[in-house]
């Protein structure tokens, strides 16, 4: 049987008001979700959407309110965090200053009373692993902010967890360090095959390295899955709003036909695929990827969606370039198109003005009604 | 080359400091030059200072006295006055020995005085400062308001308010009259005043506000994440400070312990309030030789001395403890 690594089953966590008087907050509402052996799992969510207060009560910090926390089917909810067999990598390294690079990694071991000798085994072999072998007597400060990150990476995995929690952990870093450090994680993970609960706000980091992401707002997890998932079909406005750019298009559902739904918007018709359970009739939004949005001269014949518009803007960034079209009185679209040819379609440059074919696939859009 | 002086950083920091050196040299460092010179001098029949470079001030400090034979007679005397205490009671026998134990007595007490005021205030104040903290920050302002009211007051009249606690019908002994008298238990009032530890009462409720805001500093810098950090790799409450809030919190338990340690040795207030005349400490043998008996060449040798046992202690302390620059702001 697979087990599930962490189960959170309908947690709930509730703070008192900051300020006297005011109401309390509800970090975390009721959230549900099963984390697998061996997962990369990753917690995505603008700041505040209780991402961090949900890594926290797994690693014992926080207690929930209401609801269960399980590791490997024991449940862990109320026990204080020195029992949990779970390690933290904290979000600024919370190294301790006054203990070397290996006295700091040997903490964990040392509280286990594992014998002398395999201590020092063990914490060599840590950091071997993170790439920092004769780092052990140097102090934390005379480290890099990067390789910091390491001695934590090291401090929480010479104590083989059940599962290893990083609470943002590159957020500290630069950019270039940044990239590098996402794919070492990445590998690491794989090679020790430690299920890892990754709290970001960074969708392209959570994107990048995740096996699944629960996407969370408000307290909420309002969708689990993969990057593919999450990325091509966002089961709520939120969602497709957060991960990458958007474009929403507000109407009505006015007919279903399997798992594509008709869609009328400000008098266009459009057809895009659908969830389950939508009702024709209902009140919805359109949401295609600027990136899926193809601009031709001649109306193409592969898809339904092709509509006359006006170009309204074009912005030329280096990599892509930007377009601003408008299909209709209340519908304006950004397109987004790879320069692939050297210097793109020298008809659509200019301030814009120019009608052009606007189209885009029924399978790259899609219908929200929340 | 005015320029360049200007530019220089060196120099910019020589002219912001040379307010403060300049206070420093004119009040602390010309009198001590002062008092040095002063300690090796003498004293004529009308109490004025002869100067001189005689060691005889000193001399007479360590004990050894006129009716001393030699080096062996002066420690010979100094382990008996140790061993047996009571042979010297007598002020009569005492005057014919070679060793006056008076002023080592003064200087001992002394330092014991200071290292128990200093390890009462460690052990009351620590657990307040932790508490301060990690209170909310609302909280924390009002208990710090709370541990500096007593401040306001005047150091000599807070002194005084003990006696009106400790003296034979005072407030702490009405209280106990009262409790036993309802009990029907038979009371004594207690001999609390003056006595040595009323000395030491007065001395650790002066200064313990001293000792606890060094200690809330450094210890409201240590972040929640560390405590985090070590009960996460399993450490208990206990554990973790011990391995991890006490090594970060030193700073400031050294930085309140020369607070407190150097001023309580030196003070003499508190003893002549609380203590009765037969309690000396070096204070109070200090203020008597400039004031009562007139002769600052004696005075300003024990003045020395009190430095550089004030000195020794702290340097051996910090030393040994170190201020933790290295581990401060974590």
């Amino acid at each position: 049987m697979q087990g599930h690594a962490i189960e959170l089953r309908d947690v709930v966590k509730q703070f008192p008001g900051t300020t006297r008087g005011s109401d309390p907050v509800l970090a975390v509402d009721h959230v549900t979700l099963q984390i697998r052996d061996g997962e990369f799992f990753s917690l995505l969510g603008p700041s505040g959407c209780g991402k961090t207060t949900t890594l926290r009560m797994i690693a014992g910090f926080e207690m929930p309110t209401a609801g269960e926390i399980y590791i490997h089917n024991r449940p862990i909810g109320y026990t204080p965090p020195y029992q949990r067999p779970v390690n933290t990598v904290f979000q600024h390294y919370a190294l301790f200053p006054h203990m070397t690079v290996g006295q700091n990694v040997a903490f964990g071991l040392e509280m286990k009373k594992v014998a002398r000798e395999d201590i020092h085994k063990r914490v060599g072999e840590a950091l071997d692993l993170v790439r920092l072998p004769g780092m052990r007597d140097r102090m934390p400060k005379q480290l890099s902010g990067g390789q910091q990150q390491r001695v934590a990476l090291a401090r929480a995995l010479v104590n083989h967890p059940e599962v290893l929690l990083l609470d943002e952990p590159l957020g500290a870093l630069d950019l270039k360090l940044r990239k590098e450090m996402q794919l070492e994680l990445k590998q690491l993970q794989e090679r020790v095959g430690i299920t890892f609960i990754y709290v970001t706000h960074d969708q392209e980091e959570a994107l990048t390295m995740s096996d699944r992401i629960a996407v969370m707002d408000h307290g909420k997890a309002l969708q689990v899955g993969t990057s593919l998932e999450i990325y091509e079909a966002p089961n709520c406005r939120f969602v497709a709003d957060f991960i990458g750019e958007t474009n929403f298009i507000s109407g009505k559902v006015s007919s279903l036909n399997g798992a594509d739904a008709e869609f009328e918007a400000d008098g266009l018709k459009m057809v895009a695929s659908v969830e389950a359970g939508v009702t024709p009739g209902a009140q919805a939004t359109l949401a295609v990827r600027p990136e899926r949005i193809v601009l031709s001269d001649t109306r193409p014949e592969d898809t339904p969606n092709a509509y006359l518009a006006e170009v309204i803007e074009i912005v030329y960034v280096g990599n892509d370039t930007r377009f601003r079209v408008q299909l209709a009185p209340t519908i304006t679209l950004s397109v987004r198109r790879q320069n692939v040819l050297p210097v793109g379609m020298p008809a659509l440059h200019g301030p814009g003005g120019k009608r052009v074919w606007v189209s885009w696939h029924p399978g790259s859009a899609r219908v929200l009604v929340s | 080359m005015l320029k360049r002086l200007r530019e220089s950083k060196s120099f910019r920091g020589t002219l912001l400091a040379s307010p403060a050196m300049l206070w420093m040299i004119i009040l602390l460092i010309i009198p001590l030059v002062l008092i040095l010179i002063t300690s090796f001098g003498g004293r004529d029949p009308d109490g004025n200072v002869i100067y001189g470079f005689k060691l005889d001030n000193y001399i007479r400090l360590t004990g050894y006295t006129e009716n001393c034979t030699g080096i062996g007679d002066y420690f010979g005397g100094l382990i008996e006055a140790i061993a047996n205490p009571a042979a010297y009671e007598d002020i009569q026998v005492a005057a014919t020995k070679c060793f006056d134990p008076l002023y080592l007595q003064i200087l001992w007490r002394s330092i014991l005085l200071a290292f128990e005021t200093t390890l009462i205030v460690i052990l009351l104040g620590y657990p307040l400062a932790y508490y301060i903290a990690r209170s909310s920050a609302r909280r924390r302002n009002t208990l710090l308001f709370l541990v500096l009211v007593p401040l306001w007051t005047n150091f000599v009249i807070r002194v005084y308010a003990w006696i009106i606690i400790l003296r034979g019908q005072g407030v702490l002994n009405s209280v106990l009259v009262t409790l036993t008298s309802l009990l029907g238990l038979p009371f004594q009032p207690l001999d609390l005043y003056p006595s040595p530890g009323a000395v030491l009462v007065g001395m650790v409720y002066e200064f313990l506000p001293f000792m606890i805001l060094p200690m809330y500093t450094t210890l409201e810098k240590i972040a929640p994440s560390m405590y985090e950090a070590a009960a996460d790799l399993g450490a208990r409450p206990f554990r973790t400070f011990l391995r991890v809030t006490l090594p970060l919190s030193m700073p400031g338990v050294v930085a309140g312990t020369i607070l407190v340690f150097v001023p309580v040795m030196g003070t003499f207030v508190v003893s002549d309030i609380l203590g009765g005349k037969n309690l000396v400490l070096v204070g109070n043998l200090i203020q008597r030789q400039f004031l009562d008996a007139r002769d600052p060449a004696f005075g300003s040798a024990a003045s020395i001395i009190l430095m550089a046992m004030t000195l020794a202690v702290t340097v051996y302390y910090t030393r040994r403890f170190g201020f933790g620059e290295e581990i401060a702001s974590a």
